[in-house]
């Protein structure tokens, strides 16, 4: 069964038809071809697809598309300030190399933003439990850990600087 | 010649832009018009006879186009090839299907496959197909399968037996007779799931008009899947392309060709109709290779002074129901002749049982083999101590190979290029105050609580190559790489390497070799990988050989494309060649720096080719295949500290110190990645990590939810460093990075918990030494 969805995705409005089963991320990256967030279990283990969701973090694995309608997501293709520009955590995960082969590195980014908001000055063992949900097999963590880190070091205390919504 | 700017230079990597903005391509990022989803169904029985399939009510499912049996595809598809055939073993290699046929060998073993309008119908589909099944009793340890009576997977291979592997070494026998002391251990190493972050895929798309497949799909080398395509296929080569230019990690369980990106291919030639196939979480557990699961029985003898004299190894290899593409080679070869180590012990014999089970077919997985025999050695090093009452220090110090006695020949026949491995352990020990931590382990102690140290001091076979010893171990390819620079008339440059990172930086290093060696900006510099369609052919990356072996072509071919720059240059500034000197980027006369030709200008001139020397055609465009004449070596120190907890058994880690050796280094930043992902991953061997089965062949570790891939709270912060002992095996003295902190640290920390536990009296405890396990045993010890 389909249903109609009004969606406002990375500040577009999208009136979208889905299947009632239909996982978000599934509705992010087949039909509206943003293929940022990435698929590594479907079942809310690995954090690989997390979006924000009126900006909050969620696994779009487990959250049904059709439950999105009238909500706000943001994804890691619109995390950027402008085309050509880097938010203050994409540009720590490159500066510290946050990242290897970068399959987790859209939802690990995310849940950095939101983490970061949440509390501007997070311990390392507070940036560790912040980033459990998300599992990354390349890095042991500790240049994510560092990424994020510098970037609260960078930002003294200012708010994140998008996905805020 | 290569120590300039770049080489050595934590340059920021040029793959991270896309990453990080959610625009890599990866496989399941590719869309393409008209594409039909496939999913598999996979036994749910580890050992099964399959009486018959009903489809019927699947096929009438909406959006359903085609449904698949073993015996449709029987004659579309050739059986997966295993492509490491050891000689004088007696192998036996059998049928592998893509779908089985009559009989299901492991749980996830395919039975059936679907293609339908989305993934969601047909993963419906899957659901409906009734199958009728004869469950048949199933056999799951390695040692119980050769045991007369055990149930029997093929009647082509008796007892079990895929094959039987000997490696002998100098006087074995002779060296147990005279030895002072015997010690011997039962050391199981746990079978392990590699969990890639990005799940295998395949997207296939077979053109009816010109008879071309193109492949992208999650691979560690290309061309070896587009030989094996063809071969099972029957398309020819030159019709094959795959693509695997973003891939999510794959530390070895992506160098199989498997059955999944077979049967998308089939089905896609069948219907010319794309066909995408993604597997999931569960079904990368089940029918994605594991690694790992020996049984090792092992022998050393040992002189009162702490002098290894031999060592004997007994192994049980669990190849799983089938033998996978590199399977065989793995723990043979790949592990017995490293089984000598850094230490100097004059026999070494190793037999290895190659048995398959009920399971998941194994393969490489990081380190493949090499943590095995490193688990071995270390351990064993410790019980030797153990015995002596000597420091497990001195007693690695004692066995040695001297720096001055490089290159050294082991009893295996491996030749060691370079080495100072008292270097390294000084370096460390230094780190941790060894002194002053036994101090405070003492005074803990006093107050009730266990601190423990624990050491690895390895060294490690990698660059795997050269071809001739790839043909001696019966690997069915060459271990040579490739690479073609192609200047352009900008003086721009591409690089098509045959090595194929997925995670590894290469785009980075590799440019900031184009960059020294050309003396133009990496801006200017693409590197490209991981399309059969744009590289010459590659073996790919495994066995941490990008830089030792890949790299190496590309440094050679660097020169190739300079040597004729320059004679060029000397032909337009009218002198000889002798009198050119190049300098960052500009070929001038020597002594007159003003008479000068830039890069981009003589590459220019090449293609203009207006003025050429007689004996030159135009272009400036240069390929090597590099065949290195040995392996490289890589060795270090890694020291664990940790404090065990009495009362719950659980692991808190104090400090992880890592003095690794892998030669010169062109991105140090990236190699500390490599080195902590490494440890991660061999840390969580020794205390999280298990692919667990019940008797019945069902795997109960079967999901993130119940097989424990560490978490950031779950893993300390490794301090690491480095000494540098360039190899004399290639011009850069390059080593490699991608596994030695896998191969050091699962015995390092194995290592320091059994440390901690000496005042209880234990020796040695199996992994993974989960708090339930180390309470276990306290408790036991304590007579409670």
């Amino acid at each position: 069964m389909h249903v109609p969805v009004e969606v406002t995705v990375n500040g577009r409005r999208q009136s979208v038809q889905v299947d009632t089963r239909m996982a978000l991320v599934d509705l992010l990256r087949e039909q509206l071809n943003l293929t940022g967030a990435h698929i590594g279990c479907r079942t809310g283990n690995c954090g690989a697809c997390t979006v924000l969701l009126d900006g909050e973090t969620v696994k779009s694995c487990c959250v049904l598309a059709a439950d999105t309608d009238g909500q706000a997501v943001t994804t890691i293709e619109a995390l950027a300030p402008s085309p050509g520009q880097l938010h203050p955590i994409q540009q720590a995960f490159v500066d510290n190399q946050g990242l290897q082969c970068g399959f987790c590195t859209p939802g690990m980014i995310l849940t950095a933003v939101a983490l970061l908001k949440e509390n501007p000055h997070p311990s390392e063992a507070e940036i560790r439990h912040g980033i459990e949900g998300n599992l990354c097999r390349c890095t042991g963590y500790q240049n994510i850990v560092k990424a994020i880190q510098y970037a609260a070091d960078k930002t003294q205390g200012a708010p994140a600087a998008a996905g805020d919504d | 010649m290569a120590v300039t700017k770049l080489f050595g230079a934590s340059v920021k990597r040029r793959e991270d832009p896309r990453m990080i903005t959610g625009r890599g391509s990866y496989t399941d990022d590719i869309h393409l018009a008209g594409t039909l989803s496939l999913a598999i169904l996979r036994s749910p029985h580890a050992h099964a006879r399959i009486r018959g399939i009903d489809v019927g009510r699947a096929r009438g499912m909406p959006g359903v186009v085609a449904i698949y049996t073993g015996r449709d595809l029987q004659d579309k598809l050739a059986p997966v090839p295993c492509a490491w055939l050891p000689p004088n073993t007696d192998l036996k290699v059998p049928e592998y299907r893509a779908i089985a046929i009559d009989k299901a060998r492991y749980v996830g073993d395919a039975v059936a496959a679907v293609v339908a309008e989305d993934r969601y119908a047909a993963q419906d589909a899957v659901d409906a197909i009734q199958v009728d099944y004869e469950v048949l009793p199933a056999i799951v340890e390695q040692e119980k399968a050769t045991h007369d009576g055990a149930p029997q997977l093929y009647d082509s291979v008796p007892n079990n037996v895929a094959f039987h592997w000997v490696l002998n070494g100098g006087d074995v026998e002779g060296a147990f007779a005279s030895a002072d002391l015997v010690v011997s251990q039962t050391l199981l190493n746990q079978r392990l799931i590699p969990n890639a972050m990005e799940p295998r895929g395949a997207v296939a798309s077979y053109n009816p008009g010109s008879g071309e497949l193109t492949l992208w799909c999650t691979s560690q080398n290309p061309h070896i899947h587009r030989l094996l395509m063809s071969a099972v296929t029957g398309i020819p080569e030159t019709r094959v392309r795959v693509i695997s230019t973003d891939v999510g990690g794959g530390f070895g369980s992506k160098i199989p060709f498997y059955a999944g990106e077979m049967i998308a291919s089939a089905i896609s030639r069948d219907l010319g109709r794309p066909v995408k196939w993604t597997e999931d979480r569960r079904e990368n557990y089940v029918a994605t290779t594991h690694g790992r699961d020996h049984v090792d029985y092992v022998d050393v003898a040992a002189r009162r002074d702490g002098t290894v004299t031999g060592l004997r190894v007994r192994t049980y290899a669990n190849m799983g129901a089938y033998l996978s593409t590199a399977a065989p080679g793995v723990p043979t070869w790949l592990f017995g002749l490293i089984l000598s180590g850094p230490y100097k012990i004059g026999a070494i014999g190793c037999e290895v049982f190659g048995v398959v089970t009920n399971t998941t077919p194994t393969d490489a997985y990081r380190g493949a083999g090499r943590p095995e025999a490193t688990y071995i050695l270390e351990r064993m090093m410790d019980l030797v101590a153990g015995r002596l009452g000597m420091d497990p220090v001195d007693v690695r110090r004692k066995n040695f190979i001297p720096a001055g006695e490089f290159p050294y020949a082991t009893p295996t026949g491996l030749l060691y290029d370079s080495g100072n491995y008292d270097g390294s352990l000084d370096r460390a020990l230094e780190m941790v105050d060894y002194p002053g931590f036994r101090r405070r382990q003492e005074a803990a102690r006093a107050q009730g609580r266990l601190l423990g140290i624990g050491f690895s001091t390895y060294v490690e076979v990698c660059g795997l190559a050269p071809s001739q010893a790839a043909g001696a171990m019966g690997f069915q390819g060459g271990l040579w790489e490739s690479a073609t620079v192609r200047v352009h008339p900008s003086g721009k440059v591409s690089v098509f390497t045959g090595s194929s990172p997925h995670g590894q930086g290469e785009e980075t290093t590799f440019a900031q070799l184009v960059g020294d060696e050309l003396g133009i900006p990496i801006d200017d510099v693409e590197i490209v990988h991981g399309d059969t369609g744009r590289i010459p052919f590659g073996m790919g990356t495994y066995g941490s050989r990008s830089v030792a072996v890949g790299g190496t072509a590309l440094f050679k071919a660097l020169g190739k494309v300079r040597d004729k720059a320059s004679r060029l240059a000397a032909h337009l500034l009218e002198v000889s060649p002798d009198d050119i000197v190049f300098d960052q980027g500009r070929f001038h006369v020597k002594g007159a720096p003003d008479r000068v030709k830039t890069f981009p200008e003589v590459a220019g001139a090449a293609y203009l080719a207006w003025s050429m020397p007689p004996d030159m055609n135009p272009g400036l465009e240069e390929t090597y295949f590099h065949d290195p004449s040995n392996n490289v070596f890589p060795f270090g120190t890694h020291v664990c500290e940790v404090e065990v907890d009495p009362e719950t058994g659980k692991v808190a880690f104090q400090r992880y110190v890592a003095v690794d050796d892998v030669g010169r280094v062109i991105n140090p930043m990236i190699v500390d990645g490599q080195v902590h992902g490494g440890i991660a991953q061999g840390l969580a061997q020794a205390v999280y990590e298990f692919a667990a089965y019940d008797d019945n062949g069902q795997l109960l570790s079967g999901s993130m939810m119940d097989y424990a891939v560490p978490d950031a709270a779950m893993l300390p912060t490794f301090e690491v460093e480095r000494t540098e002992t360039p190899t004399p095996v290639n011009p850069m003295g390059v080593k490699g990075a991608g596994e030695t902190g896998t191969i050091a640290s699962t015995p390092a920390v194995v290592n320091a918990i059994i440390d901690a536990l000496s005042p209880y009296g234990i020796k040695h405890l199996d992994m993974p030494l989960t708090p339930e396990r180390v309470w276990q045993a306290i408790q036991a010890r304590e007579g409670r």
